[in-house]
Formats: structure tokens, sequence, C-alpha cells
């Protein structure tokens, strides 16, 4: 493998993680899905690269999969939803920006050393890819607790998603790739569909989840 | 590896599909519950016939040891409930709960689930289970939010939220194993078939199957409701439809449970990893303590049977991971038992809160008095549950505790401890419930009582006497277990 091809590999994976941090400090709603938009299409290019120098044109499938379903689709839909619904447009972050992106900054340091040393058989391209897309899922599982709202949890979880995309095709060779982003797309767009059909907001009156512990059993 | 070809392993799975589609489409709603319990009494049938016929392994589906035992007992309660289904259906459909339409979603949904998790069980690739177990968590969470309160959208969110991110850990663990397993099996199928796998085990790079193996825990835990997993579980057992609550406690998080074994089977086979037992065990001997105080404090009669669910699925995790040929035997009785009278348990709770017209049990009083076929039931199932000799779940609970007091002496007392305050938490409240003068509604119900008593009676005949051939082959598959 060229160099060439190795380092435009790792700029789109570093590039993700780059946008991964974006994710975390947007507190529009309308920023947060521009940015998501973002995410997806990084994800898309950097799936298509893989294809490209992998020799694996499956691969084509899941990177047009991401980009018209994440980066175009579902930000629209998103967009519908918000506007139609009335939801707030201001997010609620449980901790200060500034200690949100400390704590990413550290996960990323995690994953970094956690992966590069037990991989160093694994080959270049692969250990690389995966350092960046355990950090990817970390800092949306970050994102996924740092904020209140129902809709920035959801795009928290679409972000884990496309690191663990970006995981599958930097293990070379993987059977079912494309039948597991596939799976992930219905997820997905189960997920949005339940936003808009379960009208949290119009049944909760809010899209704070907090709100919905409301109705936790246990009280008599 | 070649083409798997069996067509009764096909019919396990294509009848179930099949029946989704006629189910969904079939406008009657007075046959559908007879041709759903019809459908899943053939799946079961197909399912017993694994018993004689043994197909060779094939790239994607597998029949070996130790998925027969899960398959046969999936079917089976699947078949029982749907039977039950049929009668707690048509009384929703009365009192107007349910609509034809969701009742025809309900049944596709239903029949989806048991391809999904037979999918799952039958799958000799890690990527094929996966994506069962993701679909019927999807299916899972659109049945538990069927009724539309605001507390059963609130129970559906949560568990769509934590089962997606646990899957998603999952996935990111099998990504790491089929990395493990490429350096050695090579790229493509074989490097995720599990007949490849545990074969090939000991040439694997240990570092990279420990990482594994931690996401697989923590991802597939999450669906089987480990603490501090467990979130979703309670909320998604009380507001789903309890026919729901019954096949969630009795088979996904059996099959959830079976996934982390396939994984643990890989983990034992190769010394140098990181031992999965301990883990296991600790997470185990967590949701045993954390149920046991937490059925202390319930007021609604299936949340509280929910965190049962927890104590068992952590006893039964607590067993396997301890390990060897008696804890492992004792885990796979645990858990066949466990799936039995769990249903049979949530079989009467949901006639009794259909009756009562609530699930609160402060206004459930009196039940044998009233209803003395169905108190009796509930009666003889909590026995059950709590480990009360002569029913089964006693001596397999009494296996799990001398099995583990000989290596870990502490540990055994410990889960002895969470026993015993789970025990005394359900006998309290079934005092309250099944003694006592009468309280609560009295609406008429088309009860049927075949399937509760018939799980009932199968625990305590295998607590009685259990067939040595069965005693055999139980024994055979936790050696192989590791």
């Amino acid at each position: 493998m060229s160099h060439l091809s190795l380092d435009v590999a790792h700029l789109f994976a570093g590039s993700l993680v780059l946008v991964s941090f974006m994710l975390l400090y947007q507190d529009r709603m309308f920023g947060l899905l521009n940015i998501f938009a973002l995410h997806a299409f990084v994800v898309s290019l950097s799936v298509a690269w893989q294809a490209y120098i992998q020799f694996a044109p499956h691969l084509y499938i899941t990177a047009a999969i991401a980009l018209m379903v994440k980066a175009i689709i579902i930000p629209v839909a998103l967009h519908n939803i918000i506007v139609r619904l009335g939801i707030h447009r201001t997010i609620d972050t449980v901790g200060s920006i500034g200690t949100t992106m400390l704590a990413g900054i550290m996960l990323v340091a995690l994953s970094i050393m956690v992966m590069l040393p037990i991989t160093a058989e694994a080959g270049t391209l692969t250990r690389e890819d995966l350092a960046f897309s355990l950090s990817v899922i970390l800092l949306g599982l970050l994102m996924m607790i740092s904020r209140r709202n129902a809709v920035s949890q959801v795009i928290g979880f679409m972000s884990i998603e496309n690191g663990l995309i970006l995981a599958a095709t930097a293990a070379k060779g993987m059977p079912l790739v494309v039948e597991i982003s596939v799976a992930f797309s219905i997820l997905v767009a189960l997920i949005v569909i339940g936003i808009f059909l379960f009208r949290i907001r119009e049944r909760f009156d809010t899209m704070d989840v907090h709100a919905l512990q409301r109705f936790r059993g246990g009280h008599p | 590896m070649n083409a798997f070809e069996d067509p009764l392993v096909y019919a396990i799975l294509l009848v179930p599909m099949a029946s989704a589609a006629l189910l969904a489409l079939l406008p009657d709603d007075r046959a559908t519950g007879r041709l759903n319990a019809l459908a899943s009494f053939v799946t079961f049938l197909a399912a017993s016939s694994l018993f004689f016929v043994r197909p060779e392994p094939g790239s994607f589906l597998i029949v070996d040891d130790v998925n027969v035992v899960f398959i046969v007992l999936n079917t089976f309660v699947a078949f029982t409930t749907s039977v039950f289904s049929a009668s707690y259906i048509a009384h929703e459909l009365e009192t107007g709960r349910l609509t034809p339409a969701y009742l025809r979603f309900y049944h596709a949904m239903y029949q989806t689930l048991m391809f999904a998790m037979n999918l799952a069980l039958l799958a000799n690739n890690m990527g094929l289970m996966w994506v069962a177990i993701e679909l019927a968590t999807l299916t899972t969470v659109l049945m538990v939010g069927l009724y539309r309160t605001p507390a059963a959208l609130e129970a559906a969110w949560k568990y769509f939220i934590l089962g997606s991110v646990g899957i998603a850990l999952a996935l990111f663990g099998t990504i790491l194993v089929y990395l493990s397993a490429r350096a050695v099996v090579g790229e493509g199928l074989d490097a995720m078939a599990w007949n490849v796998l545990v074969k090939n085990a000991p040439a694997f790079d240990p570092h990279l199957l420990s990482l594994a193996f931690v996401f697989l825990l923590l991802g597939y835990g999450t669906k089987v409701g480990l603490v501090p997993l467990h979130a979703w579980l309670p909320d998604a057992h009380a507001e789903g439809p309890t026919p729901i609550s019954a096949v969630l406690s009795g088979l996904l998080l059996n099959v959830a449970l079976f996934a982390v074994l396939r994984f643990k089977m890989v983990m034992s086979a190769n010394a140098a990893t990181l031992a999965p037992g301990p883990l296991m065990v600790g997470m185990g001997l967590a949701s045993v303590l954390f149920a046991a105080f937490m059925l202390h404090r319930q007021y609604d009669i299936k949340r509280m049977f929910a965190y049962s669910s927890i104590e068992h699925m952590g006893i039964i995790t607590f067993a396997f991971g301890m390990g060897g040929p008696l804890a492992n035997f004792a885990g796979l009785l645990h858990m066949t038992y466990h799936s039995l009278t769990k249903s049979a348990i949530f079989f009467s709770v949901g006639h009794i809160a259909q009756i009562k017209g609530t699930q609160r049990m402060a206004s459930i009083r009196g039940l044998t008095v009233s209803h003395p076929v169905l108190g009796w039931g509930l009666v003889l199932g909590v026995m059950s549950i709590v480990g009360l000799p002569p029913m089964g779940i006693f001596m397999s609970e009494f296996l799990v505790i001398t099995s583990s007091f000989a290596r870990q002496p502490a540990l055994a007392v410990a889960l002895g401890v969470g026993l015993l305050i789970a025990l005394g938490a359900l006998l309290l409240r079934l005092n309250g419930l099944a003694f006592g003068d009468p309280e609560g509604g009295d609406a008429p119900s088309h009860a049927s009582y075949v399937p509760m008593y018939a799980h009932l009676g199968l625990v305590l005949a295998a607590g009685v006497f259990l067939p040595p051939a069965m005693v055999a082959w139980f024994r055979y598959v936790a050696g192989l277990l590791g």
C-alpha cells in the first residue's frame, strides 16, 4: 500500500475525530444537525477511500448508504421534526462545555493508549483506524450522557454508529459489513421515526429526557 | 465451507417469517391468535427434530450440542406463550385497549421476534448473530410501546436507547474478535464462524480477545439485564403486553446470555487471555444482590417480577462465570427452570392484572379465595421462583451454591444471602396478593390456565425426578462450555 493512500485514509479518520469534537460543543439544535451531516459525509468519504484502496467494491454501497441516509435524509427529517414539533432550539448540557471537551480529550488519549499497543501486528492502517474509531465511539457515548434532550442523544448514538462503520471497514476483508450497515440504518431510521411517532414533545410536553422520569414506577 | 442443507433447520426460520407476513395481512382478529399458536407449534416441532438429526455446519447456520438446548427451550416457551397470548389478547380486544390494527401488528411482530431469536441461536457467524439480536431488540421495543400510554412510550424509548448502545458496543467487540481471528484463519467468512473460531482460538492474539470480551460483555450484558446495565428491564417488563414480558424474561435474556457464552467459549480456549469468569461472577453477584434489595421496594406486580428476572439472570451468569462442569451444569439447569417458571408467573400475572384492572399490588388481595385456580398457580410459581423444594429451581440453586462453595466460599455465602433476601421479599408480597379477604376488581377473563400449569408441572417434575438421559445431556453440554 502506498504512502499516499495511507495518508489519505489517516486524514479522513482523523477528521472524523475532529468532527466528533465539534459535535460536543454545539449548543444550537440546527448547528448540531449540520455538524452531524458533516460527520456522516466524512465517514462516507473514509469508507469510499477504503473501498478504493482495499479493492473492495461492496464497501462503496456502505459509503453510499452513509451518504444518502445519514448525511442527507436523516438531518433533513430531524430538521422538519424540530420545526413541526416546536422543539427547543437550544441544547441543555449537563456539565460545562469546557469540562466535556477535557473529558473528550482524555477519552481520545485513552483509546490511543489502549488500541495502539495491542494491535501491533494488525498493520498500520487497521491499528490507526481502530484507535480513531474507538475515540469516535467514546466521544459519542460522552455526548449521549452530557446532553439532556432526546434529539442530541440520537445524534450521539448515530456518531457512535459512524465510528463503528469506520472500524468495520478498517478490519480488512470483514464479511457482512454491508448487511450490518443496512441493519444499522434501519435502526437509526426507526429511532428517528420513533421521535416523530411517539411525539415525545406532544406527550411529555418536553424533549427533556429527565422529565420522562416522572413516569417511573415504584411509587405508590 | 459447504452450503447448509437441512429443510428442518430452514423450517425453524422460515415458518416464523412466513407467518409474520401472513399475520400482518390477515384481517380476521379471531383466527390470528390461533394461527400464531399453530405457527409457533410447527416451529417447535421442527426444533425438536434437531435432537435426532444433526446437519453439518454451514457458513451461516450451525446446529451443535450447545445451541440445541437453547433452541428447543426457546421454541417451546414461544409456543406456550402464544397459547397464553391468544386468551390474553382476546380480553384486551374486548376491553378496547388494543384495536384490530394493533393486533395484526402485534402478531406479526411476535413471529418476527421468534424468527430473530431462532436466527441468533442458529447463526454460525458472529455478525449474523449480531444482526439477529438487533432485530430482536427492535421488535421488542415496538411491542413494549404497543399500548401508547406515556409510561409505555417512556419504557420503549429507554429500552431503545440503552439497547442500541449495548448492541453498538457488542459490534465493536465483534469487530475486534474478527481482527484477532483474521491473522490466523485469513480473511472472509471463516474468521467469523463459531466452529472455526473455537477450533483456532489458541492461536489468536490474547490482548485483542481480552479487549473484545470487555466490549462484548458490556454490550450483550445490557441485553441480559446485568447490573449496572439493567435500567431498561423493569420498565420494559412492566409496560408492555404481558405475553411480551414472558417472552422477554423467559427467552430474550437467554438469547443474549447465549451470545456471551459463545464468546466465553472462544476466550476459554485461549489460555493467555483475560479470564472471563471473574468478570461474569462479579456482574452476576452484583445483579443478585441489587435485585434482591430492590425487590423489597416494588409496588407494581410486573416490575417486581422483572427485578426477580434480573436476580435470576445474575445467578445464571454467576454460575457460568464460575465455570467448570458442575457450575455450568447448574447454570444450564437454572436457565431452563427459570425460563419455564418465570413465563408461567407472567401468564398468571397477566390474567390477574386483567381481572383486577390494575398492576398495583396494594389493590390486589386474596386471589386464592376469589380465583382459586389462578391464585394457587401464582402461589406455586412464586414458591418455585424463590427456590423452595421440591421445585426444580431449589435443586439448581443448591447446585450453584455448593459448586461455588468448594472454590470461593465467600462468594457462595454472598450469593446465598442475596437469595434469602429475595425470598423474603417475594414471600412477603405473595402473602398479601394470595391470601386474606379478596379485594380489587373482578372483571371476567377468558383465562387459559393450561400453559401456566404445564410449565409449573414440568419444573415440579424435574425437581422430583430428572431423567438420566437429560442429566447426561446437560452434563455433556456443561463440559463443552469450559
